[in-house]
């Protein structure tokens, strides 16, 4: 077979998945050829539903790509359609073709855009390599989904990662999740933007941050891409601290973009640059959080702790959020949807809160109908700051539809 | 290739075609829910007397060939097998080899259901000791029928069905061939002790009152009495002891597991929430539920809901496992009515705790008696394969119509109160929810949930469920608006696979009467 290697070169590329324990992916094999227009094999497990779709799907993304000649080898393991062009394209590009060109799938109206300020108590990690998890993330009720480019991903599988997450968020219908994206750490992270922020996702979290030109770096290439693609709505940025150096910098971090609206925490690699070990308490990580707290309230955005791995302990799970609430956090990653009620209902002011603060705020109105200056409910006196934090209990009760 | 009978094809009150003649008699076309009434006395046996069984109650014959002689096996006679081992399950290929040694042709094999490790009964079918199966067909026996390599037609029916069309005398029984996980010399069979226990017999009850004959295989065989017996030796012929009778390994699993997929989760916690949110979860209520991912995680949720809400159960119905058993233990149910067992928790419950109750598909599901335990159940869990915009369901046939299930206990189980298919809105980018099913098993009028991860939909002739559920949190949706938004992700409607003009195998309805027919595959 040498003369096709000496003819063609590197002129084979490889993409995605199959095999009987592969759900909702395709491998796609393109050997190009010099002649004899396409030879499309397809082996489908949907096959007599959607085989003619897949075939005429292939024809058009080899299309717009300027594949001509080429035997193509689809092993389709009832993959959807963005999905079977994601994974076209990627084999297309690792055979060295279509490198300034994308295939886009038809675009889903996205949500409505997010406010900086917006509930985030949980966030639904889907691994951007897993298309199957994809469209039914959304439908667990967290506030944000991300598809993730970075730890989830192998690190010979990102280039492909990127062209199905870009696809996802054009083709996937997100509900009322917010679409945030975990790119990779920088430079890499930078080719993950070229791919990403003609999509408009919502936010971009940024890993493994040390310092504030990083974001600064990164957002101005962000405002490059938006501007030649004419993207208008805010793509909102989460740091993640995951260092001594970047808790150490927490501050400065969190102050120097206007996009910036949380900053967050990666316990796994913190730990591991303390040198401790990582417990379920987090005690060895108090600090560190606590300092995050504070810089994030300090800079006017929201703190948001990392994520509980443990996806059997519920139990575990509960009293880390509850903590994490108490410390001043207003939400957490999620590894399993199971997570998210948990995490809603840690997040969430109680019963009683709630009925409390609606009665300070009660007795303001009726303070402020009087031209009373002075609050007061019952005996004792209502300080502005608590008037101010029933306030913000209230508001954020009602975000969670836990009050009319 | 297999010689089908010509036989003329009618419409039935559904709308599907169907044929009047299957393998050889006539049938009658589906009328409608509830609307066959049938006439006439019921099939019986021939009358024995004791003079001719040994008066010391042993019957033991050294072997099953033996024994099949003794029971004057010849061509074209009607042998039978019950599904209580499951994939586990010896005694029926054993049968069949026994009937090829002795040399017979031509048989027809009437299991209660088939499994995967029955495939063997393609070569039976080969070399012409069966001529046809009338049971269950699934895999390699289903490819096998739907390929239209079998000889007769396939007649698919419920567990509810088989009892009725045995007692009306649509299928008579010539050998019976019982698999007893104990038995004593006299034919006294237990399920639920010895090395292979399964539980439940129910399966094999009417082929031991019906059969003109009845052989008890056993690898447990045990001195007078056989305590309990839930079959009876008066109604047993022969009794024969082998090494063993099953693989205890595919008999029962050892513990059933929860899915974790984060999709079927959620349809099940919909499932449970449901029953919650539109009253149907109060004291004194019952539910059912089988033993797929699905069902085992909607017990789980409404058990905790039960607990939270102090709700008690009167009585649950199985395919029991631990999770039913540990709702009777916790006293949260007064009774689990188990018409098969899924694993050794349910097992041992059965022989432990008495009320935990052995049932038959006699009492549970038989349309053609007076009355049945399904339509007195709250609710029950069901699966399937499509469901159609007008809710009527399959579950026998992929969508490209070859077979995938069986019916079991599902059509009867339709009779409940409230009945919910929990399914996923697709499969492998196939919709579940489609224009026009592939095979009808299932009529509308006797479904009123589909559950999805996508939203429950009600079924518009169930005014009484959308007003109980009425200012829930539950995404209550039209089931066309489920259907159109999955048509959406998937790229648009499937094509719908070009079916045979030939039929191999006809879905009987819980009367009896012929609800569809399966078509060979092109």
């Amino acid at each position: 077979m040498t003369h096709v290697i000496e003819r063609s070169g590197t002129a084979i590329g490889e993409a995605g998945h199959s095999g009987a324990d592969v759900r909702s992916d395709v491998h796609v094999r393109i050997e190009i050829r010099d002649g004899g227009g396409l030879e499309i094999q397809l082996e489908s497990r949907v096959q007599p539903y959607y085989g003619q779709l897949i075939r005429q799907q292939a024809e058009e993304v080899l299309d717009v790509l300027g594949v001509r000649h080429a035997l193509v080898q689809i092993r389709d393991e009832g993959a959807l359609p963005f999905v079977i062009s994601a994974r076209v394209e990627a084999a297309c590009r690792r055979a060295g073709l279509g490198a300034n060109t994308r295939v886009l799938p038809e675009r889903v109206s996205p949500p409505s855009p997010s406010a900086p300020d917006q509930l985030r108590r949980s966030r639904l990690y889907v691994p951007g390599s897993e298309p199957k998890y994809f469209v039914s993330a959304p439908l667990h009720g967290s506030d944000a989904i991300i598809l993730d480019l970075e730890d989830s991903v192998h690190p010979g599988e990102k280039d492909a990662a990127r062209l199905l997450v870009r696809n996802a968020l054009r083709a996937v219908d997100f509900l009322q999740c917010e679409r945030m994206v975990r790119i990779n750490q920088l430079p890499l992270g930078l080719a993950d933007l070229d791919e990403i922020v003609p999509e408009s996702p919502d936010l971009i979290l940024i890993p493994k941050v040390e310092s504030p030109n990083q974001v600064v770096e990164l957002n101005c290439r962000i405002a490059e891409i938006k501007a030649d693609y004419g993207v208008t709505r805010s793509i909102w940025l989460m740091p993640i601290l995951e260092s001594a150096l970047g808790i150490e910098n927490a501050f400065a971090i969190a102050t120097c973009s206007e996009q910036i609206v949380a900053l967050t925490i990666g316990l796994e690699d913190y730990t591991a640059d303390l040198g401790v070990v990582k417990t379920s308490t987090g005690a060895e990580s108090l600090y560190a959080r606590q300092r995050l707290v504070n810089a994030a309230r300090a800079a006017g955005v929201q703190a948001i702790d990392s994520v509980f791995g443990d996806v059997a302990d519920m139990e575990g799970l509960r009293r880390w959020a509850e903590n994490s609430y108490a410390l001043g956090f207003e939400g957490m990653g999620c590894v399993h949807p199971a997570q998210i009620s948990v995490i809603h209902k840690a997040f969430a002011p109680t019963a009683s809160e709630i009925e409390k603060a609606t009665e300070i705020l009660k007795a303001y109105d009726d303070a402020h109908q009087k031209g009373l200056g002075v609050v007061s409910l019952g005996s004792k006196m209502i300080d502005p700051p608590v008037v101010n934090r029933a306030l913000k209990l209230i508001e954020r009760a009602r975000a969670m539809r836990l009050v009319p | 290739m297999a010689v089908l009978e010509k036989t003329e094809l009618v419409t039935n009150a559904a709308g599907r075609i169907v044929p009047e003649l299957v393998n050889g008699r006539q049938q009658v076309a589906y009328q409608g829910v509830g609307k066959y009434r049938p006439a006439g006395q019921k099939a019986a046996p021939p009358i024995r007397t004791a003079a001719d069984y040994p008066e010391d109650g042993d019957k033991r014959v050294p072997n099953l060939q033996s024994a099949l002689g003794k029971c004057g096996l010849r061509d074209r006679m009607v042998i039978s097998s019950h599904h209580h081992l499951r994939d586990g399950d010896r005694v029926a290929m054993m049968a069949m080899e026994a009937a090829a040694q002795i040399g017979v042709n031509d048989l027809t094999w009437f299991p209660s259901a088939s499994f995967p490790s029955q495939k063997g009964a393609i070569e039976f079918m080969q070399s012409g000791t069966i001529h046809h199966i009338e049971g269950s067909m699934n895999g390699p026996l289903g490819d096998y029928c739907t390929q239209g390599k079998m000889r007769g037609m396939g007649v698919l029916r419920s567990h509810g069905g088989r009892w009725q069309a045995i007692q009306d005398g649509e299928v008579h029984i010539d050998i019976a061939v019982i698999a007893a996980p104990t038995a004593d010399p006299f034919g006294n069979c237990d399920g639920s002790h010895g090395k292979s226990a399964c539980g439940s017999l129910g399966f094999a009850l009417a082929d031991s009152v019906y059969a003109d004959h009845v052989i008890v295989v056993t690898d447990n065989l045990v001195p007078f009495p056989c305590v309990p017996w839930q079959i009876q030796g008066n109604n047993v012929d022969y009794v024969v002891e082998v090494e063993s009778i099953g693989d205890p390994a595919r008999i029962v699993s050892g513990t059933t597991q929860i899915t974790r997929s984060p999709d079927r989760l959620r349809i099940a916690e919909f499932v449970a929430r449901f029953l919650r949110d539109a009253g149907i979860m109060r004291n004194g209520f019952s539910f059912q539920a089988g033993a797929g991912g699905i069902a085992l995680a909607f017990v789980s949720y409404l058990t905790q809901m039960m607990k939270d809400a102090g709700v008690k159960a009167r009585f649950v119905r199985g395919g029991s496992t631990k999770y039913l058993v540990e709702l009777l233990e916790e006293g949260l149910t007064d009774y689990i009515l188990d018409g098969q067992t899924f694993d050794l928790d349910g097992v041992r419950s059965m022989a432990n705790n008495p009320k935990h109750v052995a049932t038959s598909p006699f009492t549970s599901y038989n349309y053609h008696g007076k009355g049945n335990f399904a339509s007195i159940i709250d609710a029950v869990v069901l699966g399937a394969t499509e469901v159609d915009s007008n809710f009527n369901a399959n579950v026998v046939t992929h969508s490209d119509g070859r077979l995938l299930h069986g019916i079991g206990g599902w059509q009867n189980c339709l009779a409940s109160k409230c009945t919910i298919l929990a399914v996923p809105s697709f499969r492998d980018r196939i919709p579940v929810i489609v224009d026009e099913v592939t095979t009808l098993c299932g009529p509308g009028e006797w479904i009123d949930v589909v559950v999805t991860e996508r939203g429950i939909a009600i079924n518009p002739r169930r005014q009484d469920l959308l007003d109980a559920v009425k200012g829930s949190q539950l995404p209550i949706r039209p089931l066309h608006a489920i259907k159109e938004e999955v048509e959406r992700i998937c790229g648009g409607k499937p094509t719908r696979p070009e079916r045979g003009d030939r039929p191999v195998a006809v879905v009987k309805w819980v009367d009896g009467t012929v609800l569809d027919t399966i078509w060979q595959v092109v």
